[in-house]
């Protein structure tokens, strides 16, 4: 706060207050005889029978005049608020923040001691930590993968065996603590209105159904291998290095109607899962993780880097 | 002795009328609104009949269209009754009718289609905004002038109270309004980030000390006096409230903010004057009820008397409850909750709806020609309902907002918040029930207003003429 607006409220603050306690001393202290008077009225009268009395200001109600006045004067020596005097007690809103702060990751550092060192595949089955870590999944990971993880359109389903992005210890850890950013583009202006439902007939037949129309599935096929490959893989099981999803199983992200494929066809899709890492800390990520774990059976984790799996998972 | 003189009562017959029609309007927005939070497919997915849509029709129309019909109607119908004279520039008070009138349906059109500033409160763009600002500085002349050309000495404590409403209402709309239209329907904040929101609140908070307070102190100053037959309590104590209560309302909008980017000094501000409102605020309930002291016998036969008794009551308890909501630590846990709601509620229902119904029942049958109204049973009969029907509404969302952040702070020995925000909602689902009841029950109440009006305006003893305005006794 520069000079000028710290003396312009505080200016205007010793002002009001000033007038309230000017106010209240020219009114309350009334000559006695004037109180003597009793029930008189101030001698107007409007509209035929509408009068005043003077009766003296109540003195309880003066009471709570004069003493929130004092609060307030009292409050604004201890408590920032008279221009850009701090107060007394160094309080601040930051201040009182990073307090606050500091005691909740206190608590954490004491209460995530005994899940030190433990892998996520150790804790996803120790009862102690899965409850712990229920509870973030319920306050920071439900609003849109579901209280059950089961997800809905859009948000992936956490139990199911295959994820997009790997569902290996280390797969799950960088997931939520990263985010991730799918995107799939638009192939309208590529494939055309006819390519688009032609390749779409061919990604249904992908997950064991006979396609719609199968003659267009076919068309699609060799469409497929020239453009869709290069994410999804030849056989269309998906590449978890980029987040392409596993189009031959029975999990689908937006959906699995003929309607819903042309349409992620026609305009691609845009996904984000947000980064947790500075939200939440290593610690509560690798608690959450073990209960993303523990929801399917675990993955036969390979002993070569993830990229070589035989069957990169994916939905 | 009377002068050919006649008072304006046109204009105080349409808005006292339209007072009616906008608040069951306006209620029964709030009724709906209130029923999809309990039914959420009742919006029938039609973007028009949106939660997000409705609710700041709801809130228009029952502050703008019912609240300030009401303020219009009895503002002109005292401020003639108090100065002696014709309301001033008679096609300028015809022209504030129609055109507060067309800004209401232009509002009731605009915001079901999605049609919003964003500014809670003040969500109409920016035609409809220039629109307001024409007819409200017609309402201030016409009010400001019929005060000069008065033929009493005195001005009147009630028109203090509509006076300072006037004023400061068209500089809170006209600052807080300052946008950037892009299109005919989409304008932009001429303020950005934390200063729009202190704008916004400043004008938020205002609107309640002047439009809900100040204008409806003015309907309190004259019809409770009127109506008990008594004098009012101190004018002294008015002279002191008056000039308390509109210095110190200027500092409370902070308190909307407080833990936000708003810096820590302007919070406190806002929390300390915030409680130095308590005395002023009460000023006016003391005035009000004190007014009675001799004639308390009357509540037991006089509905209208209790419909403003108890209005006072709500406004003191509304006026308790405030400041201490702008407490920090209160803050902290009742920011966000239901807490708010009910306490809003037991402002606009309890203070601001009773005490216009109140002066209504009073004023219609004297503005055609008739002693009372045309069942004072049925007056009885919704007082009932409606005091039954806030109490209900501001219980459930006191249980309901505590209940919300205390669920929402809750935490478990290592750290983790004990409930999801899915459980508190589920906690506080049977309150938006008895919510939905209470205002079911509010709503009922007006539609019985809307029949005794109904017939005491069409009656075989009803006239429909201008009254004449006597001369002022001396003083």
């Amino acid at each position: 706060m520069s000079g000028f607006w710290n003396l312009w409220i505080a200016g205007l603050v010793t002002l009001n207050i000033a007038f309230l306690v000017w106010l209240l001393f020219v009114t309350a202290n009334k000559k006695k005889s004037d109180q003597d008077a009793g029930p008189e009225t101030t001698g107007h009268t409007w509209d035929g029978d509408l009068k005043e009395y003077n009766n003296p200001l109540p003195r309880w109600w003066l009471g709570i005049f004069y003493g929130s006045i004092a609060f307030a004067i009292i409050y604004l020596v201890i408590y920032p608020g008279f221009g850009s005097f701090a107060g007394t007690a160094g309080w601040s809103q930051v201040g009182q923040w990073s307090a606050q702060k500091a005691d909740a990751d206190a608590i954490v550092t004491r209460e995530f001691k005994r899940f030190e060192g433990k892998s996520v595949a150790e804790l996803s089955t120790d009862p102690a930590a899965i409850k712990v870590a229920k509870n973030l999944f319920a306050a920071n990971c439900a609003m849109c993968h579901g209280s059950d993880a089961h997800g809905g359109k859009g948000y992936p389903n956490l139990t199911s065996p295959n994820l997009t992005w790997g569902r290996t210890a280390d797969d799950i850890v960088a997931t939520i603590s990263n985010g991730r950013m799918g995107a799939m583009p638009s192939w309208q202006a590529v494939l055309g209105e006819q390519g688009v439902v032609q390749v779409a007939n061919y990604v249904y037949s992908l997950s064991g159904r006979a396609a719609p129309d199968a003659a267009a599935a076919a068309a699609g096929k060799e469409k497929f291998a020239t453009i869709c490959s290069a994410c999804h893989g030849p056989d269309g099981k998906g590449n978890k290095a980029l987040g392409a999803p596993n189009l031959t199983d029975e999990y689908w992200i937006y959906g699995s109607s003929l309607d819903t494929i042309k349409e992620t066809v026609t305009n691609g899709r845009t996904n984000r899962m947000p980064a947790w890492l500075d939200t939440l800390g290593e610690q509560k990520v690798k608690l959450l993780a073990a209960y993303v774990y523990s929801l399917a059976p675990p993955p036969a984790e390979a002993p070569a880097p993830a990229a070589a799996e035989p069957t990169p998972p994916g939905t | 002795m009377q002068s050919a003189e006649t008072y304006n009562d046109t204009v105080v017959r349409q808005f006292a009328l339209m007072t009616v029609v906008w608040g069951i309007v306006g209620m029964l927005v709030g009724v709906v609104i209130a029923s999809q939070l309990l039914f959420p497919a009742l919006n029938f997915d039609i973007a028009w009949l949106s939660y997000g849509r409705l609710r700041p029709l709801h809130t228009n129309a029952v502050i703008f269209a019912f609240g300030g019909s009401a303020l219009f109607s009895t503002s002109y119908y005292i401020v003639q009754r108090t100065c002696h004279t014709r309301l001033f520039a008679g096609p300028l008070a015809t022209f504030t009718f129609w055109g507060w009138q067309a800004i209401i349906l232009a509002a009731a059109i605009t915001l079901p289609l999605g049609i919003t500033s964003g500014k809670e409160y003040a969500e109409l763009e920016w035609p409809i905004d220039i629109a307001i600002a024409v007819v409200w500085v017609a309402y201030a002349i016409v009010f400001l002038g019929t005060l000069v050309k008065r033929k009493t000495k005195h001005i009147y404590v009630a028109n203090w109270f509509f006076a300072a409403f006037i004023i400061t209402v068209a500089v809170l709309h006209i600052v807080n309004s300052a946008e950037v239209p892009v299109t005919l329907w989409k304008s932009y904040s001429a303020y950005a980030g934390t200063v729009d929101a202190m704008v916004e609140w400043w004008y938020g908070h205002n609107a309640v000390g002047f439009f809900l307070t100040a204008g409806f102190l003015g309907i309190m100053y004259y019809f409770v006096p009127k109506q008990a037959g008594r004098p009012v309590y101190s004018y002294r104590l008015s002279v002191v409230h008056f000039w308390a209560l509109i210095s110190v309302y200027m500092w409370a909008g902070p308190h909307h903010l407080i833990y936000t980017t708003l810096p820590d000094w302007a919070q406190s501000l806002g929390m300390v004057f915030s409680l130095i409102l308590i005395a002023p605020s009460w000023g006016g309930m003391i005035n009000g009820i004190m007014t009675l002291s001799g004639a308390w016998h009357k509540l037991r036969t006089d509905p209208i008397l209790k419909f403003l008794i108890v209005s006072l009551s709500f406004y003191g308890m509304s006026t308790f409850e405030g400041p201490m909501m702008a407490i920090k630590t209160v803050n902290s846990l009742s920011h966000y909750t239901d807490w708010t709601i009910g306490h809003v509620h037991s402002g606009a229902l309890g203070w601001v709806a009773m005490v216009s119904i109140g002066a209504l029942y009073a004023l219609i049958p004297r503005l055609y020609g008739r002693t009372e109204m045309y069942s004072v049973k049925l007056i009885d009969v919704h007082f009932w309902t409606m005091t039954i029907g806030v109490v209900l509404y501001v219980c459930a969302m006191w249980i309901s907002g505590v209940t919300q952040g205390l669920m929402w702070r809750a935490t478990n020995p290592d750290g983790t918040l004990t409930y999801t925000f899915v459980e508190a909602l589920k906690a506080t689902y049977p309150f938006y029930a008895v919510r939905l009841a209470g205002g079911v029950l509010v709503l009922g109440g007006m539609f019985l207003m809307a029949y005794n009006v109904f017939k005491t305006v069409t009656g075989p003893k009803a006239i429909i003429a201008d009254q004449p305005v006597p001369q002022p006794a001396h003083g």
